[in-house]
């Protein structure tokens, strides 16, 4: 990334000192996550045993891979509420391909729910970009419809683990070295992810689609090809998280993936990810999602009744997002005492 | 049929409209569906629709009762529809219960989401002759005939009975993965087991009891959480086909926690095969969800027909399974279909359900 | 906290269309309001009759005086919670806390009402508790600025959250037997359901408010423009607060007529219902940008989901095909009318040489 003439000057200084201090924001995530596990260990020290830390890693890693994509759109002032029903059909349909065609090697499967999530998004995308249907409309649609043909499809029957091969069923629940395969491949995905978003240039170019859409389309931005790639992707990462979902369970009905979509939004906003788009890294999104799970888990571990966990989830929400407008309160007056008179429009 | 297009205007109460309904359903001619039981022989009527509202339309075991409730229809010269929502609610099951009363169907044969959201809804079925019987999940309307799939109390003393024998050891910590927290039968059947414990092993300690809202993500969530939060659990009954395979499932991927904890369960042989023969889950126990849609589409069949009633006593012949006696009072009638199988490595081969 | 002009990532962009994601911010609803609305409504009535038509021919039961009170039954507390909901789309806010308000006032009236309290002062705290919670949305959002799509999934989470921990089993105490016969019989006289009947009562309210008076120009005017309209001395902040603690309040009422009409409260009443409501809205012509919207729309809309409901389960069209029907008459309702603007733009475009979009 090069500076390159002055106008982009005190653009490229608010970016980096954005970023250090959405670093800040993720690393308070993180700090978060240890308090919570600590706290949990002194309550249950049973939380820190290997399996149970397996399992933080195992339930987040869902959520988080749906957070990334999630990201990409909710940076470019978009929203996608039908992933919880692309993971459902992608799971299921990559299930019922497993068990009609055992022969299909493993690595297939997880090709096929990428390319079911990929084709979703992808109509998404069109709809959004070329009918310049607003995001929140076109993805609440798909979520029904989708959810619909999932039904008609899945018809009562669910995929039994008899059906499941068991290579592909190992991705659910091996580790190497104690670190869960499912978690290594999220982990994976965050990283390549979170590396583009602040290298590549096209990347960079959905934070100033969200930001200003006006301008971005002025500054030559292709924005119909950037936001179309946004829905692609997410589409694509939801297909994914579909078929390691199957791995996961070994068994999908119609309920995979239900409620999925506002898990995922709570723990993108609470990753630090604005909703009118423009700033936030899929590092905080995935963060969240595990800091998320691990207060779920850390509850239950600490026997408070699971009829808890929902209102808990939802006061933490509202403190995030509090915090996080309080923050950029604070950015936002020491940037506009620094560059004196600038004013944002 | 023509009573009332396209007025609106003025409309008498629905009671009336019922009433009035039903007395021209009497009177109309064809072979229509008959929704009061009239005096008739000893003879089921042909031509009867009956509505069956399972929780809804994806749950595999309601599936599988449903396909019995047509055979069993079918057996009878009539016909079943399956009508429900895709949410497990009361309120999408509602639509279905106004289209039965529509239909004129001469019973609804449903699986309660709730135990008594649902009866002001049946209630005006009942009002416009629509037998009402439930399977599954009870609920606590009325005037209804419940096909209980085995005796409450005898799951509850059954399963833990097997699973204290599958231990090998009457003394511990267990817990239950079940469903949801409102689900009738759910409760029933916890309610029994916690008696048995007291009653007959008093070393036995029920935890905690988990909810797993019979969808196996939740279900995974819960039952992970609980290991944590119980290291010490030597046993796990999950009453509940969704609830027992995915802790199976997390049972056979972590052999270690298979070998210190026995799992078993209400559950599917089709889907518990693999874990049986493989040794994750010793034994469970079910019954066979289609002949429990078979036996209510007789009841309901022989209610509508009027050649049994709802008193204590009565009985009515449901082809294949025989003859089946009501037992009851004061409004809450119910029949058994019959003790529940336990599945185990000797047998599991020979079901397909 | 003041809301000044601050960085645009966390506030509500000014001069560019302030609420619902969209794609390029240029927005192209923003046509003479009145000629649009007319159009809406009108396709929906073309489309109502449709519904009725296919209805009576699909099924003889269909046009009876049965179903129209069942689709009042059904629909009666999903239109309540709807109206509120259209004041704040038309503000460009959103509320999706609407259903599990609704439970959480159930809830709270039927934990209550278990414990001995007498039914009227349980339905009293019912509305108590909904204008609190909507007090907290509204403080949020309009005190503290928070953009409300996040904070009103805080809401539904934390509301129904609270409902699990009140009422964790449903109640099994019957309700007095005039309220519970509110599920069962009409209006005395009418075929009309309890709750559509209130429903009508407080359309009928709405739209006074919303086209006859000030505070209905104000809340069209935010809409718009929300900084020409905060200039103009309209109280922005103040007018989304109370919208806010309007819509808990109502929302609260409809979960009392439901736990009525149920005869039962439980923690889960309503539960996924706020998508439904959204796309009832929206399916009613409300654009989710603000500012345009008609009570008439939104009566129709839930007249034609009511009536297809009812239509599409007589048949028994499955409830997945069901799911798909209701997805696509959403997806329609935007792409129609973005249709029309698509093309005029598309043909603008090849008229004129420059490469420029037009701009609003």
């Amino acid at each position: 990334m090069t500076a390159t003439a002055t106008p982009e000057a005190p653009a490229l200084a608010r970016a980096t000192r954005t970023s250090s201090l959405l670093r800040v924001r993720e690393l308070g995530i993180a700090v978060l996550i240890a308090v919570v596990f600590v706290v949990a260990t002194l309550k249950n020290s049973a939380f820190a045993h290997p399996h149970s830390i397996q399992q933080l890693l195992t339930g987040a890693a869902i959520i988080a891979l749906l957070g990334v994509g999630e990201t990409l759109v909710i940076v470019t002032r978009n929203v996608d509420l039908s992933v919880g029903s692309v993971v459902g059909i992608s799971a299921y349909i990559v299930g019922m391909t497993f068990r009609d065609h055992p022969s299909m090697p493993v690595a297939f499967g997880f090709v096929l729910g990428i390319l079911v999530g990929a084709v979703i998004g992808a109509l998404n995308g069109v709809i959004v970009t070329v009918l310049r249907v607003p995001s929140l409309v076109v993805t609440l649609a798909g979520l029904y419809i989708i959810r619909g043909i999932d039904g008609l499809i899945v018809h009562g029957v669910t995929i039994d683990p008899g059906s499941i091969p068991n290579g592909f069923q190992a991705v659910g629940y091996k580790t190497v070295l104690g670190v869960p395969w499912l978690f290594l491949v999220v982990a994976v995905v965050v990283a390549v992810v979170g590396y583009a978003m602040r290298s590549y240039r096209a990347a960079r170019d959905l934070y100033a689609i969200g930001s200003n859409p006006e301008a971005a389309e002025l500054a030559g931005i292709p924005t119909v090809r950037r936001v179309f790639s946004a829905f692609l992707i997410s589409g694509a990462l939801a297909g994914l998280a579909g078929a390691l979902f199957l791995a996961l369970h070994a068994q999908v009905d119609v309920t995979a993936g239900s409620g999925y979509e506002l898990l995922v939004i709570a723990a993108v906003v609470v990753g630090g990810v604005a909703i009118f788009g423009g700033s936030g890294t899929v590092f905080g999104a995935a963060l969240a999602a595990l800091l998320l799970n691990t207060i779920n888990q850390a509850l239950v571990s600490s026997r408070v009744s699971a009829f808890w966990t929902d209102a808990i989830a939802g006061a933490l929400l509202l403190a995030a997002i509090a915090f996080d407008r309080w923050l950029s309160l604070r950015v936002a007056r020491s940037l506009t005492s620094a560059e004196g008179a600038h004013r944002d429009v | 049929m023509t009573r009332f297009r396209g007025t609106g205007r003025r409309l008498p109460a629905v009671i009336g409209v019922a009433v009035v309904a039903t007395v021209l359903a009497a009177c109309s001619s064809g072979g229509g569906s008959s929704s009061s039981s009239s005096a008739s022989g000893s003879t089921v009527k042909k031509n009867l629709t009956v509505y069956y509202i399972p929780k809804d339309t994806q749950n595999p075991y309601e599936v599988l009762a449903d396909k019995g409730g047509q055979t069993a229809l079918q057996e009878l010269g009539g016909k079943v529809v399956v009508s429900s929502g895709t949410a497990d609610t009361a309120a999408a099951q509602i639509p279905s219960i106004q289209a039965a009363i529509q239909a004129h169907a001469a019973a609804i044969v449903v699986a309660g989401n709730d135990p008594s959201a649902l009866c002001p809804s049946l209630q005006q079925a009942q009002a416009a002759g629509v037998k009402v019987v439930a399977f599954d999940s009870d609920v606590t309307c009325p005037n209804h005939l419940f096909i209980n799939q085995a005796d409450t109390k005898e799951i509850g003393t059954s399963e833990v009975d097997l699973l204290v024998k599958q231990m090998g050891t009457d003394s511990g910590e267990i817990a239950i993965l079940s469903a949801a927290a409102s689900a009738t039968n759910q409760n029933a059947w916890i309610a029994a087991m916690k008696e048995q414990i007291k009653a007959k092993y008093p070393n036995l300690k029920l935890d905690t009891i988990v909810y797993g809202n019979d969808d196996p993500a939740t279900s995974l969530t819960v039952l992970q959480g609980l290991l944590s939060a119980y290291p010490n659990l030597k046993g796990i009954i999950s009453p509940t086909t969704v609830g027992i395979s995915t802790a199976a499932q997390y049972f056979s991927t972590h052999k270690d926690v298979a070998k210190r904890i026995t799992l078993t369960g209400l559950g599917l042989p089709s889907q518990m095969k693999s874990y049986v023969k493989d040794g994750t889950v010793k034994g469970f126990e079910l019954w066979n969800p289609s002949d429990l849609g078979y036996l209510a589409g007789y009841a309901a069949a022989n209610l509508a027909s009027g050649t049994t009633a709802l008193k204590d006593g009565a009985t009515f012949k449901a082809g294949k399974l025989g003859s089946y006696t009501i037992k009851g009072d004061s409004g809450a009638f119910s029949v058994v279909l019959g003790p529940p199988t336990v599945f185990d490595k000797s047998n599991i081969d020979q079901f397909n359900f | 906290m003041s809301e000044t002009a601050t960085t645009p990532a966390a506030s509500r962009p000014a001069a560019t269309p302030p609420a619902g994601p969209s794609y390029t911010g240029v927005d192209t609803s923003r046509q003479p309001v009145w000629r649009g609305l007319l159009r809406w409504e009108a396709a929906l009535v073309v489309v109502l009759i449709a519904v009725l038509v296919f209805g009576s021919v699909e099924s003889d039961t269909f046009l009876s005086s049965t179903t129209f009170f069942f689709t009042g039954l059904n629909m009666g507390e999903i239109a309540i919670m709807a109206l509120p909901l259209l004041l704040i789309v038309m503000i460009g806010e959103i509320d999706l806390s609407v259903a599990s308000m609704l439970g959480l006032a159930g809830a709270v009236m039927g934990t209550l009402y278990e414990h001995g309290t007498p039914i009227a002062l349980a339905m009293l705290a019912a509305l108590v508790v909904g204008a609190a919670g909507g007090s907290l949305m509204g403080l949020l959002v309009a005190r503290t600025g928070l953009p409300s799509i996040a904070v009103t999934i805080g809401g539904l989470t934390l509301f129904r959250g609270i409902a699990e921990i009140i009422l964790p089993n449903p109640t099994a105490k019957t309700f007095p037997t005039g309220l519970a016969n509110l599920g069962v019989l009409p209006i005395p006289g009418t075929q009309l359901a309890w709750s559509a009947g209130c429903f009508i009562v407080l359309a009928i309210v709405t739209a006074i408010v919303l086209h006859a008076t000030p505070l209905g120009r104000s809340l069209i005017a935010i809409g718009l423009q929300p900084e020409a309209a905060e200039f103009s001395g309209i109280r922005v902040k103040r007018i989304t607060f109370w919208l806010y603690v309007l819509s808990g309040v109502v929302c609260a009422f409809a979960g009392i007529l439901f736990t009525l009409k149920n005869s039962s409260a439980s923690y889960g009443a309503g539960s996924g219902l706020e998508l439904t409501v959204v796309a009832i809205v929206l399916f009613g012509g409300v654009s989710i940008f603000g500012g345009r919207g008609t009570v008439l729309g939104v009566v129709l809309s839930v007249l034609i989901v009511g009536a297809l409901q009812q239509a599409l389960t007589q048949i028994q069209v499955p409830a997945e095909v069901q799911n798909i029907i209701t997805g696509a008459l959403l997806l329609i309702s935007v792409v129609v009318p973005n249709a029309a603007d698509t093309v005029s733009r598309l043909r603008a475009r090849a008229r004129r040489t420059s490469a420029e979009p037009a701009r609003a």
